[in-house]
C-alpha cells in the first residue's frame, strides 16, 4: 500500500513505560500492523499492534538518541519507542496516521482477514446467535407478548432490529404513534421478559414531552406493556438518567414522562451520567494510572477524581434498582435514557445478567451482547471510533459493563462460566475491528455493509479457543441455588481492573496466577482421567483375571474419584501454559546493577519493583493473532 | 485478686446477639473471668466464647429498659448484645469493662488455659536461638553465638544467645551496647547462602550532638564486609529524622567514621502514626454511607497503604543490597524494635526460600519479633476501637503481616501457609489463650515463666490436624528471590482482616473450596495413574516370563 513509506526500521528502542529500562530492535508497518521484535538470540520479544487498535499516536519532542513515538491504544497499551533518525520516525508517524483512521468501513481489518477457513463455516459462524430462540428461551411470544412487523425494512426505526416484540394490545396505529414521540424513534419494546413473575424489563428513548406535549399513543403503548403483567398494577418507569440531564432536555422538547398522564406508572430517575461524562472520566483514569513513580496518596486521590469507580458503582446500582423491581416486586419495568443506546443498554443488560444465569455462561454472554447491545443499536462505530468520526461520540460505555461484569465476577467467583480474560478479550475486539459483529452502528448499516457475507463472526473463533476463557471455580449448581444475584454495591467491593487496565505493564501483575495455575491443573486431571482410562483398558486386555484383588481400583465413570461435575470442560484444552519460573532470564534482561552513586534511591526508580524478575507466566489472552503473524508474517510485508 | 470480685452479675437469660451476616441467637449470657459466653442452650446453633482480652472497648445504650451493649473486638468484630433489664446490662457492661482491661499480666487468660490437646512438640523449645544458629554454622564459620547478655544485662530486649561476627570479642560488644540505643549493638539478622552476604539490624548509634564515635562499633561492623567491598546501612528514617533524633541523644553513623558504608534513609513512619492510621483505615471501612468517593478519600486519609508501600519498599531495598549488589546490609532506626523488625523479616521473606514455609515463617517470627524484642505487650494492647489515648500502641506487626499477604497475593504459589495463617497470627497477637505473644521481649518472658507456664502457640498450629487448616494447596516450593510489585496499582486492601466483617465471603469461601477439591482430585488421579502404571509394568514382565520358555 502506498501508505507505507518504510516498512522496516532497524535500532529502534522500546522504552518501559514505568522506569528507564528499554529493549532495542526492529520496528515493522505492515498493512495492518504495527510490529516491534527484539534483537535478542532467544525468547525475543515480539509486539504486534493493530493499526485499529491506536487511538493516537504522537512524535514527542527530539532528543539525544533519537526521535520518541508515543503510541496510545484501545486496549489500554502504551508505548513508547526511540527512532534513531528523525526521518524514519517521521515516516512511520505519518503513514500511522493514514492508516489509523479507515475513511470507510471497507478499509476495516474485517474486510480482510481471513482465517482460512471454508465459507460454510464462515456462514455457520454468523448462524451461532439466533436472537429468535432466545426470545423463545424467554417464553416469547406468549399470550402477552407478540412479534411485530412494525419495523420491517427499518420503517419506523432505523436504529432498531427488524424483529421487535410488542404487548399483543399493542396495535400498530400505537405503535407507530408511540414511536413519533420517541427520540429516534425508539419506541417501548421488549428487551428482557421475566417469566417466573411475569414481568418484562423494557427499553425505549425519551419521550418528546417538552414541557407538556403528550401523545396517547405513547400512553396506551406503557399501559399495555403494564397490562401484560397480571402480578402488578403498575410499573416503572426508570430514566438512567441524572434528573437535571432530564430536565434540562425538556427544552430542547425531549424530556421524561409525566406520571400524571400515564396510568398506572412509577417513574424514577437513576442517575448514570452521558458518554461525555464518562469518557472524560476514563481519560482522567488512565492518566493517573499512567503517571510514573505514582504514591499511594495520587493513586487512590486520582481513583477518587476520576470518578470512574463511582460510575461504575452508579451503572450496577441501577441494574440492581431494576432487578429488585422485577424479581422482588415483580413488576415490569421500561429502561430509557435520551436516546435509549448507552445507559439503557448497559441497565438493561446488566440486570438481565443479574436474573437469569444463563446469561452467566459463555454462550448466554454472546447471546447478551447480540441482543441488548448490537441488535439494539449501540453506536459500536462511534462509540469507539471505528471510523475517523467525531471525537465527541467516543464513550467507553460498553467497557464500562464489561467492568461491570468483571465486579460482579469478583463477588461472585462460581457463578460465571466465563474468567475475566473472556471480557479482556471481547473488549479487545470491539476495537480491533477484526471480526464483523460490532462494526457499524445499527443493524441496518450491518445489513447494507453485508457483513454476514463478507466478514467472519466472533462468537465462533472465541467458542473455539473457550477453554482459556473458562472459570475453573464455576459451578452450575449456582444457577439453582442463585438464579437471581445480589451483589453488595459498598464502594470497597469496586476495585481497579487491573488486568484490563494494565493488561501490558506486566510489572504491576501477580507473578503467578492462580487462575491460570488451577485452570492447567485441571487440563492435566482431564489428561489423567484418559491416561487412567486407557491403562484400565490396557489392563483388562492384558489378563482380567490376573488382576489379584488389589486396592487400587481404576476409576471408572461411577468412581466416586470422577466429580467435577462443576464444570463443562468438553473441549480439549489445546495449548499448554508455560509455568518456567526464569529468575534466570529475568535477571539476565533486567538488571543493569545498582547505580554508583548518589544516596538515595527507591526502589520503583532502579530495579526491585520493575525488577527483571521475568514474567512467571503469559496472560494467554494476550496471545498475538497468530494467524496474521502465519499469513503476512514479516517476509510477505507489504511495501 | 478473684475475678468474682469483679463480676457483678454472671448470668444474665434472654440476652440477644447480633452479629454482621449471621443470623441472631437468643440466650443465656455468662461472665467467666476470662470469657463473655452466649449460649441458647440448642445443639445446633453456635455458641460465642469471647476472650475478654479481646475486647478493645464497649458502648452502651438504652431503649427503655432494653439495654445494649455494642462489643467492639480487637480483631475488628463488632457484636452487639440486647439485654432485658437497665441494672443487667450496666452490671454486665461494667464487669466487662473490668475484665477485658486487667492490669497485670499474669492474670491474663495463657496463665489459666489448660490445653485439650496433648502438646506433642513443645513450641517454647521449637525454635531457640541455638538451633536458627546452627544452620549458619553449617554454611560459615564466620559468626558466632556470643552469650554476652546471657543474663540481660548488656541489653535488655534481646535474648540470651546472639550471633555476632566471629572475631568480635564479648568485651567489644559491652562497649558497643554502650554506644547503641537500649544496648541494641549490631546483630546477625539473615545470612544469604547464594552469596554469603549477610543482614543485621541494631539500634541508632548514640552520636548526639557532638558526633561521638565508638571504635569498637565501627570495628564490629566492618568486620562483616568483604575485603574491598561496601556495605550499605538502611536507615528507615528520614534524614531530617534522625538528624532531630541527635537532639536527643541518638544520630546516625557518620560517613567520616564508617568510609566503608553508604547510608539510605527510608521513610517508615513511627509507631504512634501508625497506630492513627489503624484507627482511620478501620473507620473509613465501617462507614456505611456507600458513597464511592468518600470511600476513596478515606482510604487515602488513612494513609495505611502508604505505610504498607514503604515498608515493603524499604525491605525491598534491603534484600536487593544483599542479593542484587552482593553487598552487606546494617537495618536500624530509632529503637530497632519496630521499623527495622519489619524491614529484615521481609526481605528475609523475599530472599529466603525457607521463611515462605509455614514452619520457617514460624521461626521468622520467633527470631526477628519475639526473640528480637518487639514489644508485643505494649504495641498490642489496643487495636482500633479503643477509647484511651494511645501510649505505646501500634500495629506494627500487623503491617509486616500486610507486607506479607501483598506478597503472598503476587506470588500465591510460593507460599506453604495460606492467608488465614497470616490472620490466625494478627488475631493472637492480640488476644490469645496461648502466651507466646505475652511480654515484650525475652528477658521479661523468662521473668514471667512462659515456658513453663503457658502453651505457645506453636505447639497448637504444628498439630497435623491443625497446620492442615493453614496449608496453601497451591504451593509448590520455589527458591528463588521473589521480588514484589510496589507500584500502588498492585497494592491492594486486605480484605481478610480489615472488611472479614463487613461483608459475607461465603462466596469466596466456597470458590476456595472447590479450589481446594480440584487440586485434590488432580493428586489422587495422579497417584492412581501412578498405580495403574505399576501394574501394568508388573503384568508385562510376568507375562514376559510365562513366555519365556
Amino acid at each position: 500500500m502506498d501508505y507505507i513509506r518504510t516498512p522496516k526500521v532497524e535500532q529502534v528502542k522500546l522504552l518501559d513505560r514505568f522506569s528507564n529500562k528499554f529493549t532495542s530492535g526492529t520496528l515493522y508497518l505492515t498493512a495492518t500492523h504495527l510490529l516491534f521484535i527484539e534483537a535478542s538470540d532467544n525468547n525475543a520479544q515480539e509486539i504486534w499492534i493493530l493499526h485499529h487498535h491506536i487511538a493516537s499516536v504522537e512524535k514527542l519532542s527530539l532528543t539525544t538518541s533519537g526521535c520518541p513515538l508515543l503510541i496510545q491504544c484501545r486496549n489500554f497499551r502504551v508505548v513508547q519507542f526511540v527512532v534513531p533518525r528523525e526521518r524514519d520516525c517521521h515516516d512511520v508517524y505519518s503513514s500511522l496516521l493514514r492508516l489509523l483512521r479507515p475513511v470507510s468501513f471497507n478499509h476495516l481489518y474485517a474486510f480482510s482477514y481471513n482465517p482460512k477457513q471454508k465459507e460454510q463455516q464462515r456462514e455457520e459462524g454468523w448462524q451461532l446467535i439466533d436472537l429468535a430462540s432466545e426470545f423463545e428461551r424467554m417464553g416469547v411470544p406468549c399470550d402477552h407478548w407478540q412479534l411485530t412487523d412494525a419495523n420491517r425494512g427499518y420503517k419506523i426505526c432505523e436504529t432498531y432490529p427488524q424483529d421487535l416484540y410488542v404487548p399483543i394490545s399493542a396495535s400498530k396505529p400505537i405503535i407507530v404513534g408511540s414511536s413519533k414521540f420517541r427520540s429516534k424513534g425508539r419506541f417501548p419494546v421488549l428487551s428482557y421478559f421475566y417469566q417466573e413473575k411475569k414481568a418484562a424489563v423494557c427499553r425505549c428513548s425519551q419521550p418528546l414531552s417538552g414541557f407538556s406535549a403528550r401523545c396517547l399513543e405513547d400512553e396506551h403503548m406503557l399501559q399495555a406493556i403494564s397490562k401484560t403483567n397480571p402480578n402488578s398494577r403498575f410499573m416503572y418507569v426508570m430514566d438512567t438518567r441524572p434528573k437535571l440531564n432530564a430536565l434540562a432536555n425538556r427544552a430542547a422538547g425531549k424530556g421524561y414522562e409525566n406520571e400524571d398522564n400515564y396510568s398506572n406508572i412509577r417513574f424514577q430517575f437513576v442517575g448514570i451520567e452521558n458518554i461525555h461524562v464518562m469518557r472524560a472520566s476514563l481519560q482522567k483514569l488512565l492518566e493517573v494510572l499512567g503517571s510514573r513513580a505514582l504514591s499511594v496518596t495520587d493513586y487512590l486521590l486520582g481513583l477518587e477524581s476520576s470518578g470512574w469507580l463511582r460510575h461504575v458503582k452508579a451503572v450496577l446500582d441501577a441494574a440492581m434498582v431494576l432487578t429488585k423491581a422485577v424479581t422482588v416486586e415483580g413488576a415490569s419495568v421500561l429502561v430509557h435514557c435520551s436516546d435509549g443506546w448507552d445507559r439503557t443498554a448497559q441497565v438493561c443488560s446488566l440486570g438481565a445478567l443479574l436474573m437469569d444465569p444463563y446469561y452467566r455462561t459463555l454462550k448466554g454472554f454472546m447471546v447478551l451482547i447480540e441482543k441488548d447491545w448490537i441488535s439494539f443499536g449501540h453506536k459500536f462505530a462511534d462509540r469507539c471510533d471505528q471510523l475517523d468520526g467525531d471525537p465527541k461520540e467516543v464513550s467507553p460505555v460498553f467497557t464500562q459493563f464489561l467492568e461491570c461484569v468483571w465486579q460482579l465476577t469478583e463477588q461472585f467467583p462460581q457463578a460465571f462460566q466465563y474468567n475475566e480474560w473472556f471480557l479482556i478479550q471481547i473488549h479487545e475486539h470491539v476495537h480491533s475491528c477484526q471480526y464483523g459483529n460490532f462494526l457499524g452502528n445499527c443493524q441496518r448499516e450491518r445489513e447494507e455493509l453485508q457483513l454476514k457475507e463478507k466478514t467472519h463472526s466472533l462468537w465462533p473463533a472465541l467458542l473455539d479457543d473457550q477453554s482459556h476463557y473458562l472459570n475453573p471455580f464455576y459451578c452450575p449448581g449456582y444457577a439453582e441455588t442463585h438464579p437471581v444475584l445480589e451483589p453488595s454495591t459498598l464502594p470497597f467491593h469496586f476495585k481497579l481492573w487491573r488486568n484490563l487496565y494494565h493488561q501490558f505493564d506486566r510489572t504491576m501483575h501477580p507473578r503467578q496466577s492462580v487462575l491460570n495455575t488451577v485452570l492447567a491443573l485441571r487440563e492435566k486431571s482431564q489428561e489423567l482421567e484418559s491416561t487412567a482410562r486407557a491403562l484400565q483398558a490396557k489392563l483388562q486386555q492384558l489378563d482380567f483375571s490376573s488382576l489379584p484383588g488389589d486396592g487400587n481400583s481404576i476409576p471408572r465413570e461411577s468412581d466416586p474419584l470422577a466429580r467435577p461435575q462443576s464444570l463443562i470442560l468438553d473441549a480439549p484444552l489445546s495449548r499448554k501454559e508455560e509455568q518456567e519460573e526464569g529468575e534466570e532470564a529475568g535477571e539476565r534482561r533486567g538488571q543493569g546493577g545498582l547505580p554508583g552513586s548518589g544516596g538515595e534511591r527507591t526502589v520503583e526508580g532502579s530495579s526491585s519493583s520493575e525488577n527483571g524478575y521475568s514474567e512467571l507466566q503469559q496472560p494467554f489472552a494476550k496471545q498475538e493473532p497468530q494467524l496474521v503473524s502465519l499469513e503476512l508474517g514479516v517476509a510477505k510485508m507489504t511495501c | 485478686m478473684e475475678f468474682a470480685e469483679l463480676i457483678k452479675t454472671p448470668r444474665v437469660d434472654n440476652v440477644v446477639l447480633h452479629r454482621p451476616f449471621m443470623p441472631t441467637v437468643e440466650g443465656t449470657l455468662c461472665l467467666t473471668g476470662h470469657h463473655l459466653i452466649l449460649s441458647s442452650r440448642q445443639d445446633s446453633t453456635e455458641e460465642l466464647w469471647l476472650l475478654h482480652s479481646n475486647i478493645d472497648s464497649i458502648e452502651k445504650r438504652f431503649m427503655g429498659s432494653l439495654g445494649t451493649i455494642i462489643v467492639k473486638c480487637k480483631d475488628l468484630r463488632i457484636i452487639q448484645l440486647d439485654i432485658p433489664g437497665m441494672e443487667e446490662c450496666l452490671n454486665i457492661a461494667s464487669s466487662i469493662e473490668a475484665l477485658s482491661t486487667l492490669d497485670s499480666v499474669s492474670l491474663m487468660y495463657p496463665f489459666f488455659y489448660r490445653p485439650m490437646f496433648e502438646v506433642i512438640e513443645d513450641g517454647w523449645n521449637t525454635f531457640l536461638p541455638e538451633h536458627a544458629f546452627k544452620q549458619i554454622e553449617t554454611l560459615t564459620d564466620e559468626w558466632r553465638l556470643s552469650s554476652v547478655n546471657k543474663d540481660f544485662t548488656v541489653c535488655p530486649s534481646y535474648p540470651p544467645l546472639v550471633a555476632v561476627p566471629k572475631f568480635i570479642d564479648d568485651d567489644t560488644l559491652r562497649k558497643v551496647a554502650t554506644f547503641r540505643h537500649a544496648g541494641r549493638f549490631p546483630v546477625l539478622s539473615y545470612y544469604h547462602k547464594k552469596n554469603g552476604m549477610v543482614m543485621m539490624r541494631a539500634g541508632q548509634p548514640l552520636t548526639g550532638t557532638n558526633g561521638r564515635r565508638c571504635k569498637e562499633d565501627e570495628k564490629l561492623i566492618n568486620a562483616t564486609l568483604r575485603a574491598g567491598k561496601r556495605g550499605y546501612i538502611i536507615d528507615t528514617r528520614t534524614i531530617n529524622v534522625a538528624q532531630q533524633a541527635k537532639a536527643r541523644g541518638g544520630g546516625f553513623e557518620q560517613e567520616a567514621h564508617y568510609p566503608q558504608w553508604r547510608r539510605i534513609h527510608k521513610a517508615i513512619e513511627r509507631f504512634g502514626i501508625l497506630q492513627e492510621s489503624l484507627i482511620k483505615l478501620v473507620e473509613a471501612c465501617n462507614d456505611q454511607s456507600h458513597n464511592m468517593d468518600r470511600w476513596l478519600s478515606k482510604l487515602e486519609a488513612s494513609n495505611w497503604l502508604t505505610h504498607v508501600k514503604e515498608i515493603l519498599t524499604t525491605a525491598c531495598l534491603a534484600a536487593q543490597c544483599i542479593d542484587r549488589e552482593g553487598a552487606s546490609v546494617l537495618v536500624h532506626g530509632t529503637e530497632g524494635t519496630d521499623s527495622t523488625l519489619q524491614v529484615t523479616a521481609l526481605a528475609q521473606i523475599i530472599l529466603d526460600p525457607g521463611c515462605r514455609t509455614i514452619r520457617g515463617f514460624q521461626s521468622l517470627v520467633e527470631r526477628e519479633w519475639l526473640q528480637a524484642g518487639h514489644q508485643f505487650q505494649q504495641r498490642c494492647a489496643q487495636s482500633a476501637f479503643s477509647n484511651s489515648k494511645p501510649r505505646w500502641e501500634a500495629p506494627v506487626f500487623l503491617l509486616f503481616l500486610d507486607c506479607v499477604w501483598q506478597i503472598l497475593r503476587q506470588f500465591p504459589c510460593s507460599f506453604q501457609f495460606n492467608e488465614h495463617f497470616l490472620v490466625l497470627l494478627f488475631e493472637h497477637a492480640y488476644a490469645s489463650q496461648f502466651g507466646t505473644f505475652l511480654g515484650n521481649n525475652a528477658n521479661e518472658r523468662v521473668k514471667l515463666k512462659l515456658p513453663q507456664k503457658t502453651v505457645s502457640l506453636w505447639s497448637w498450629v504444628n498439630r497435623p490436624q491443625v497446620e492442615e487448616r493453614f496449608l496453601n494447596p497451591l504451593f509448590e516450593a520455589n527458591s528463588l528471590v521473589i521480588w514484589p510489585s510496589v507500584a500502588p496499582q498492585s497494592l491492594l486492601l486486605w480484605e481478610g482482616v480489615f472488611l472479614r466483617w463487613n461483608r459475607s465471603s461465603k462466596c469466596l469461601d466456597e470458590a476456595y473450596e472447590e479450589m481446594v477439591h480440584i487440586i485434590e482430585y488432580n493428586k489422587e488421579l495422579q497417584s492412581k495413574v501412578n498405580a495403574l502404571r505399576r501394574q501394568l509394568a508388573q503384568l508385562e514382565t510376568e507375562d514376559g516370563l510365562l513366555q519365556t520358555p
